[in-house]
């Protein structure tokens, strides 16, 4: 149960369906990271899927960006409250990154470099729903929103997509990345305002 | 549910919010607390605030600083239209990450841009023996957030140093003219990176992303840089 707020009105009344609840539209795009930005040379950049019987994919940006991408415009919802609608994205599904890969784990746990990690559902990034984005609005992805390269989950909180990914490793059970060691939900479904654990 | 017991404006824009929250458990320095708002038709907005006060067992009293943006929509109503007596709806402490522990014996560097000073404050007045230093960086006089008590603080504590950086305006006699935080203040008035400091840096996202690249560029392991942005440009 809500109390009402004596004398509030609310100035950014977004009628849109789009908005998940406890929301705000964004029309820049804010920053979330928990420390400074990496920097990461191209000729050093490196992803990999590992899986859980310890087999290792490895791509470099060579072979990666010469994977065939797709172009995707998704809505993206950060914990922190905002949301933005219709934002451009070029990258490589996670469909064409485990095409050649067996594997039998159930979840995911992304690293980045710098040492972040964040936990995902194997489902979740399968059937169109994920990809791992090196573009943004037609340009190389910025090094502060996760570039040379980041997973893009869209319809999980923001924080699932790792900036800077370089390695997804499989596990059979679920285990708590980053965030979701410090307090934030396991899953984190937008429409479901699973912000924090217990939510 | 939260209860509003005083209110006491810092600056001209900025308010303190002293909180009455019965169930409240504790929190870390550096953690926050989300608000939700709800008008008479049902409407909600929440909003991220961190907690300014440290926790002592007896109190019960959650303290949070709010900067008015003079469009936005949560602030102006927090800074302007809350009284006394009103009841606000939070959650938390939240964040589990951007927190200084009192068990932990490394020096701190703190840097604040602006509103950015809250959580670091709640740091200052949780210290104990460490050595802090605090670089807090404001547009003018102004403009700094618990100027008393900082200025009280710096002069009785000696483990605690702070240097304000003014980028439009500085007070009468300052040594220098107004200038923007750049990396020679950061190596100056933070600590070295040989001291392997705790740093923490919080304010709006770009004064953030600037200033950790500056630590990082000063040799400071990027693990040891904690960050909070606030939002913003
Ligand atoms: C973890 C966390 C802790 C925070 N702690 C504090 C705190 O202690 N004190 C505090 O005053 N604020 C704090 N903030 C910011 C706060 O949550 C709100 O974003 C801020 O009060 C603006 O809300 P609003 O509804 O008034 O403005 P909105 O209606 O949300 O936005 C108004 C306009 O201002 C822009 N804007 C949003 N945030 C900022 C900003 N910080 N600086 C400049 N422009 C901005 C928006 O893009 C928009 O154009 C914190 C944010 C986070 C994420």
């Amino acid at each position: 149960m809500s109390i009402i707020s004596r004398g509030f009105g609310g100035r950014r009344r977004d009628p849109s369906p789009d908005l998940p609840p406890g929301q705000y539209q964004a029309h820049d795009f804010p920053v979330l990271s928990a420390g400074p930005t990496p920097r990461i040379p191209l000729d050093r950049w490196q992803f990999s899927i590992l899986t859980e019987t310890g087999e290792e994919h490895t791509w470099d940006w060579k072979q990666f960006t010469a994977l065939p991408a797709e172009d995707v415009t998704v809505d993206i919802h950060c914990v922190t409250k905002w949301s933005k609608f219709g934002t451009g994205w070029k990258g490589v599904s996670l469909d064409t990154l485990f095409e050649d890969v067996e594997t039998a784990g159930d979840y995911v746990m992304a690293h980045s470099v710098g040492g972040y990690t964040t936990n995902v559902p194997f489902e979740d990034l399968l059937d169109g729903k994920a990809w791992i984005a090196y573009e943004y609005d037609g340009e190389p992805l910025h090094p502060e929103h996760g570039g040379p390269a980041r997973l893009l989950i869209p319809h999980l909180y923001f924080w699932k997509s790792a900036k800077w990914v370089d390695r997804l490793r499989m596990m059979h059970e679920d285990e708590p990345g980053f965030w979701e060691n410090a307090g934030y939900h396991m899953y984190g479904d937008p429409w479901q305002e699973q912000r924090y654990h217990g939510d | 549910m939260a209860t509003v017991r005083e209110t006491r404006e810092e600056t001209g824009t900025a308010r303190t919010l002293v909180l009455d929250i019965p169930e409240w458990a504790g929190h870390l320095p550096g953690q926050h607390i989300d608000i939700r708002l709800t008008a008479e038709d049902g409407y909600q907005a929440q909003r991220s605030y961190s907690i300014a006060s440290a926790w002592s067992a007896d109190s019960k009293t959650v303290e949070i600083s709010v900067q008015r943006l003079e469009d936005g929509e949560v602030s102006p109503y927090l800074t302007e239209v809350v009284e006394p007596g009103d009841q606000i709806e939070v959650r938390g402490p939240i964040g589990g990450w951007f927190v200084w522990r009192a068990e932990s014996t490394a020096p701190v560097t703190l840097i604040a841009g602006g509103s950015g000073i809250v959580p670091l404050m709640a740091m200052v007045r949780a210290r104990g023996r460490q050595l802090f230093r605090l670089i807090y960086a404001v547009r003018t006089p102004a403009d700094v957030l618990y100027a008393d008590e900082l200025r009280r603080r710096a002069r009785e504590d000696f483990g605690l140093d702070v240097h304000f950086v003014y980028s439009r305006e500085v007070p009468a006699g300052w040594p220098v003219p107004p200038q923007r935080i750049d990396i020679a203040v950061v190596n100056t008035h933070g600590w070295p990176p040989d001291f392997a400091p705790d740093c923490f840096v919080c304010g709006p996202n770009t004064f953030v992303e600037v200033v950790a690249d500056m630590l990082v560029a000063l040799g400071h392991d990027p693990a040891k840089v904690r960050t909070e942005r606030f939002g913003g440009a």
